[in-house]
């Protein structure tokens, strides 16, 4: 009754996998290297700081981003919170493969998400490619991330990224459609270029809704940490790995507790920064 | 040579307007098309020409094709089939660039829900057009500061448009529409959406306006009372065709049709008719004849009554038999001497300013204009038959 197609899907993803390491092996070489690079400078900066630098650092981060300093202070005691749980190295590994994620989640997602709301064609084609995305297991992209890049920090990015990127694309897209019609009809009046409506009109009152994507790809790269760890990316996962393998509940949970202050921290500093854009953009006064 | 020539535009929404084109073509109606294919047809065959410097309104109601035709002014929407020429140029053939050079170049437009920047200040709206062209922000900022004092503003510039009422923001919209001095103002309904007291004056500010910039100004309004107190001319729209071109009065005095007359039939003829719409020819004008000569004319005219105008102004009239019986106890030289004050009236007046003066007088009323000319009478007897345009309504 049935044809056998899982073997030959098999068999070609190897030869593919392998044709590929054969033949640019020294492209994603390269790319693991630019990579890592700016990865571990930002990890540099962030342990190489004295931790109550970074403590201040956060309290004005959050500060300027919710002009609220009681959730400056709160920040701050959290942070200090990771330190005494032991974890302040740790969560700043972890930060720092959160940023570089995040980072290239938008460079990807945001552009994407305009290209869809642009397109109707575009969305129905990429939308399938995000729902992949989201719900096939991390670790069939992850064999043969390691594979190209090898076990470590750059198939983990690569896994965030893949991972974490759909929100924001959709919550891009989201926001541009959302944009009132008649404000962009009087840009359009106006004579701006596509490109003038986009950067003036149509970005900056998407915003609330983009600010709302980089939140939850933030919170969905903050999930990956655990199984980012799997393949040896250092950091707070690390953590709660070595307490699920050694039979030491109590330390996962330390690292589980680092996790969930980690995830509070960029929350409630991008969901801050978020409400302050709302300010002025409602589509009607 | 007009300004903007549109010619048989016809504007078909939907997929495939090819076949509904056909069909409409065919005779078929509005209704059979969507019902047929779904098309919604917009525009058909809609052919007008503005002239440089006029108010051109256009009226019809909710869903007659308003918004499609002023927006394919400056393509917003493009025609189905059709022409649009501007200032000579055919600009159904302007590539991209150049069709968004025109509009920041050329057209300004001001819409009825605003459609203003949220996330702009007050400034900052007012300078986009000046930012789109790329002038430096020093310059725009300028610019703009001068157009939100000019539309009564001042102090406003940081405020955002939510903060403003929604007479201030349409100022905002009016002020950024005038900021990159166009020749051309788009105006859809601007006012519709204000109340009747501000609306009427954000009127008063755009005739006042009007008479510095003359600009050529296309104005949309569903309401016959705006369009007859702001249009050089009105074009009444039904389902997507002209009903009526015409001045004001043509249109009150002489509706094209039974859609036309329902809209006119509850205005105010005394407020909007002015002197000139309806007076008579000018009569018999007298100027410094002597009393015999003054009688030979007016027997040779046939006329009773005569208009002394002469070097020093509107005299007075005279009649024959006063000239007769000046003559008879030898007075003056000339008509001037005996000619009897009689009040005038401006062209420009409304019928409802007119008309006590014209009850009080004696003799029809003399319409002298500002430079003192004799351009003819008004009676009472005249006023009376335009107010109670018994065979229009009956017509009704
Ligand atoms: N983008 C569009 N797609 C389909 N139908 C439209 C569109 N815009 C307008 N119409 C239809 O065209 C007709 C004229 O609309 P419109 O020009 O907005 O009228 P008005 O401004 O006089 O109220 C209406 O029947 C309307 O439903
Ligand atoms: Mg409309």
């Amino acid at each position: 009754m049935f044809i056998d197609i899982g073997k030959p899907i098999a068999d070609t993803t190897n030869a593919f996998i392998e044709w590929l390491i054969v033949n640019h092996g020294d492209v994603f070489e390269s790319i693991a290297n630019a990579l890592l690079t700016v990865l571990i400078l930002i990890e540099r900066v962030l342990r190489g700081a004295p931790p109550w630098s970074v403590i201040l650092v956060a309290g004005l981060i959050a500060y300027a981003a919710s002009r609220k300093p009681v959730l400056s202070v709160g920040v701050m005691v959290l942070a200090w919170l990771l330190g005494s749980l032991g974890l302040w190295e740790q969560a700043m590994q972890t930060i720092a493969i959160m940023l570089v994620s995040v980072g290239i989640a938008v460079i990807i997602g945001i552009p994407l998400g305009v290209v869809t709301a642009r397109s109707d064609t575009a969305r129905m084609l990429l939308n399938p490619v995000l729902d992949l995305m989201q719900t096939i297991p991390s670790f069939v992209y992850l064999i043969p991330a390691a594979m190209l890049f090898g076990l470590g920090k750059v198939p983990a990015i690569l896994a965030t990224v893949i991972y974490a990127t759909p929100p924001l694309i959709r919550l891009t897209d989201l926001g541009i459609r959302q944009v009132d019609h008649a404000v962009v009809e009087a840009s359009r009046a106006f004579g701006a270029t596509r490109w003038q409506m986009l950067r003036g009109v149509q970005i900056p009152l998407a915003l609330p809704s983009i600010m709302q994507g980089i939140n939850q790809t933030m919170m969905m790269a903050l999930a990956m940490v655990v199984i980012a760890s799997m393949i040896g990316a250092r950091g707070i996962g690390e953590t709660v790995l070595l307490g699920l393998q050694r039979n030491d509940p109590g330390k996962g949970l330390v690292g589980g507790i680092g996790i969930v202050i980690l995830a509070i921290i960029f929350d409630r500093i991008s969901q801050a920064f978020g409400r302050r854009l709302q300010a002025y953009r409602a589509v009607e006064g | 040579m007009p300004l903007i020539d549109v010619r048989n535009v016809t504007k078909i929404f939907g997929a495939r307007p090819e076949r509904a084109l056909a069909r409409l073509k065919a005779g078929a109606g509005k209704e059979a098309i969507l019902a047929e294919s779904g098309n919604t047809v917009g525009l058909y065959d809609v052919s007008l020409s503005i002239e440089r410097g006029e108010i051109f309104v256009v009226m019809g109601l909710s869903g007659s094709g308003k918004s499609t035709l002023i927006r394919h002014l400056n393509r917003l929407i493009d025609p189905t089939e059709g022409e649009i020429v501007i200032d000579g140029n055919d600009i159904l053939k302007l590539s991209i660039r150049e069709l968004e050079a025109f509009r920041r170049q050329k057209t300004g437009m001001v819409f009825q829900r605003f459609g203003l920047f949220p996330h702009r200040t007050v400034l900052q709206n007012v300078a986009y057009g000046l930012e789109v062209r790329g002038e430096p922000r020093a310059k725009r900022h300028a610019r703009a500061a001068e157009w939100v004092a000019t539309v009564g503003l001042s102090g406003y510039e940081d405020q955002y448009p939510a903060q403003l009422s929604g007479g201030m923001q349409q100022r905002v919209g009016l002020a950024r529409a005038l900021c990159t001095d166009p020749e051309i103002l788009l105006m859809d309904e601007a006012f519709s959406a204000l109340d009747p007291l501000i609306r009427g004056q954000m009127q008063d500010q755009l005739i006042d306006l009007q008479s510095r910039l003359r600009k050529t100004i296309v104005f949309i309004t569903h309401d016959l009372d705006e369009a007859l107190r702001l249009g050089d001319r009105i074009a009444i729209l039904k389902d997507g065709s002209l009903s009526q071109i015409g001045t004001p009065a043509e249109i009150l005095l002489s509706p094209a049709d039974d859609y036309v007359r329902a809209f006119v039939k509850d205005v105010n003829r005394a407020r909007v008719l002015t002197v000139e719409t309806v007076m008579k020819p000018p009569p018999l004008r007298l100027t410094d004849e002597t009393l015999e000569q003054a009688l030979a004319e007016m027997q040779r005219q046939g006329a009773e009554i005569g208009y002394v105008v002469n070097a020093r102004g509107y005299r007075g009239v005279v009649t024959r038999d006063s000239v007769n019986a000046a003559i008879a106890s030898r007075a003056g030289p000339t008509v001037d001497e005996i000619a009897v004050g009689a009040p005038s009236i401006a062209p420009g007046a409304s019928l409802a300013e007119a008309l006590p003066a014209t009850l009080s007088s004696t003799y029809p009323l003399a319409v002298i204009s500002r430079d003192g000319s004799l351009e003819g009478t008004l009676s009472a007897a005249q006023v009376g038959e335009i107010l109670t345009p018994s065979k229009d309504l009956e017509a009704a």
